[in-house]
């Protein structure tokens, strides 16, 4: 890898996050271990791992909203203390302001960088076409589906122009049609102008579908990174229809091998809690 | 909600029926008082009791008691928000603060403010800013608990959001706690209102020279049954206009949230 050229969009360093025990009795949670990677600029990463395996703790030390116990994150050479700038977050629940409209909503984070109201709401409006909402603007996140909340927040993320996009299970509540429209809509907004994407979910065919590199997460606590794959699938991708193909099922068939020892720790570990 | 319902009768019909609940309850009024089962004298009748009311609206006298009783309530109401609202973000950004007061806080909160209004009366008179002062000790209550609530309800994930989206500490208090507080004392204004009218009416029957509550307390010293009623009447079409009002700023401010809810967030 080129070093000064071209630093990593994302670099996490021996991260390990150990939380206070919920029951305050002095025992401490350790959620991720030791975890180490890097998200080169323009790469689209995902992390799969079985439900409790630290995916969020470690998507927030990456954003700047949680300090990890030990170890560090880079951001493009930068190390992050506190809010990382160059992030958008996409959360996995509801985001939006429900005091405002979807206008509003996607404008917020320009207001926020010290633009007009009246200049916000006009960037706002090519954002909320681009999603597919044009003449829903003046709605309420309230009278919205959640496929539409989901692409407000998408639009939301996406107008501040973050150079990393950190997704946090963004369509996990989602029916699967929507979701598999999201997806593409994703990877098309994606190919428009590469930015570097950390995708986090618990589905491993949508993990492929989408990515260029997976990361598999062993099942929690303490967290460890136990597995990385190339997803060397031809571009652009049809969400749908590339589960069909060969070496997706050989890619699947492979990563699952792995995959599915953790998941049944993972759930193990739910039903002894 | 409404298709798991039996079906009900259209809403004409049913203001008909409320009309006739009215209707109804007026006429056995009349019906026991005229008989004589219920002595006119302690229970009033009603045919009285409306023209006293009608009476009063046209020579006038009712409109100045009217005035000052609606300034009280509007005083108190003002005051006791703003503060509620200044001591509620407040004590929701500072924890300690809220810990060391939290004891105090609960002790004023419990202590049945009627006892308060002679200590106001002599402090501040018999005018109109003791029953202010009643009033207000009872919005603040009701606007400080909600505001504190609803600064420390935000949602993290809105809040982080919010955050990551580059929002700075005012930033934030004006784009997500400000909104997000406003929602939970709006959705108190009809128990804030509705206080602010008992502490009016309240100070002044314990001690006043005007106004509704003082109405009622000279009928009653000499035992004009049907003056304390017509003083009842009137309050409370005094009340259910002011409800309805707001009831119509509500529905105008709130107009984000999901109508299908019964006042409670979430």
């Amino acid at each position: 890898m080129a070093e000064a050229a071209a630093a990593p969009a994302l670099q996490l360093d021996g991260v390990t996050c150990t939380f206070p025990s919920p029951d305050g009795r002095g025992r401490s949670y350790t959620a991720v271990q030791g975890a180490s990677f890097t998200v080169a600029d323009g790469e689209f990463v995902s992390i799969v791992g079985p439900t409790g395996s630290g995916k969020s703790t470690m998507l927030n030390v990456a954003a700047g909203l949680l300090k990890p116990s030990e170890g560090r994150a880079l951001s493009f050479g930068q190390p992050v203390t506190g809010i990382n700038p160059k992030a958008g977050y996409m959360f996995q629940a509801e985001a939006l302001m429900p005091w405002k409209s979807a206008l509003d909503n996607v404008a917020a984070g320009l207001e926020f960088r010290g633009v007009s109201k009246a200049e916000a709401r006009e960037r706002a409006l090519p954002w909320l076409s681009r999603v597919g909402l044009e003449g829903f603007g003046d709605r309420f996140p309230h009278q919205l589906s959640g496929g539409m909340r989901k692409r407000v927040a998408l639009a939301q993320t996406l107008i501040v122009d973050p150079k990393i996009i950190l997704m946090d299970e963004p369509f996990s509540a989602l029916d699967v049609q929507t979701r598999q429209m999201m997806e593409n809509e994703l990877l098309d907004l994606w190919a428009a102008d590469r930015k570097s994407v950390v995708f986090i979910t618990h589905d491993l065919e949508e993990a492929i579908a989408m990515s260029d590199r997976v990361l598999v997460l062993s099942a929690g606590p303490g967290a460890r990174l136990i597995g990385e794959y190339r997803i060397d699938l031809d571009r652009p991708r049809d969400v749908a229809e590339i589960r069909m193909t060969p070496q997706f099922l050989a890619l699947h068939k492979e990563i699952w091998g792995q995959l599915r020892d953790e998941v049944l720790k993972g759930y193990a570990q739910t039903k002894l809690r | 909600m409404r298709s798991h319902a039996k079906r009900l009768p259209s809403r004409p019909v049913i203001l008909l029926l409320q009309l006739g609940v009215l209707i109804a309850f007026f006429l056995i009024w009349h019906v026991l008082t005229d008989t004589k089962i219920l002595s006119p004298f302690f229970f009033g009748t009603p045919g009285a009791v409306l023209a006293r009311t009608w009476a009063d609206f046209v020579s006038g006298v009712i409109w100045y008691h009217l005035g000052i009783t609606l300034l009280e309530t509007a005083l108190a109401f003002v005051i006791g928000t703003v503060a509620g609202i200044a001591f509620g973000f407040w004590f929701a950004r500072a924890p300690l603060v809220s810990l060391v007061f939290d004891p105090y806080i609960k002790a004023i909160n419990a202590l049945p403010r009627v006892v308060l209004a002679p200590i106001f009366a002599l402090w501040l008179g018999l005018g109109i800013w003791s029953k202010v002062a009643l009033g207000v000790t009872l919005v603040f209550f009701i606007v400080f608990f909600n505001v504190y609530q609803g600064v420390k309800e935000v949602s993290p994930v809105v809040l982080a959001n919010a955050r990551m989206l580059g929002a700075s500490s005012r930033d934030l208090f004006r784009h997500v706690y400000l909104p997000s507080a406003l929602s939970w004392v709006f959705s108190s204004l009809h128990t804030a209102v509705g206080f602010a009218m008992v502490g009016a009416v309240v100070g002044e029957y314990l001690g006043s020279a005007a106004g509704l509550g003082y109405r009622i307390h000279q009928a009653e010293g000499v035992f004009d049954t049907v003056g304390v009623f017509s003083g009842m009447l009137v309050l409370t079409i005094f009340v259910v206009l002011i409800d309805a009002a707001v009831t119509m700023i509500e529905k105008r401010l709130l107009h984000w949230r999901p109508q299908d809810t019964s006042g409670g967030q979430h």
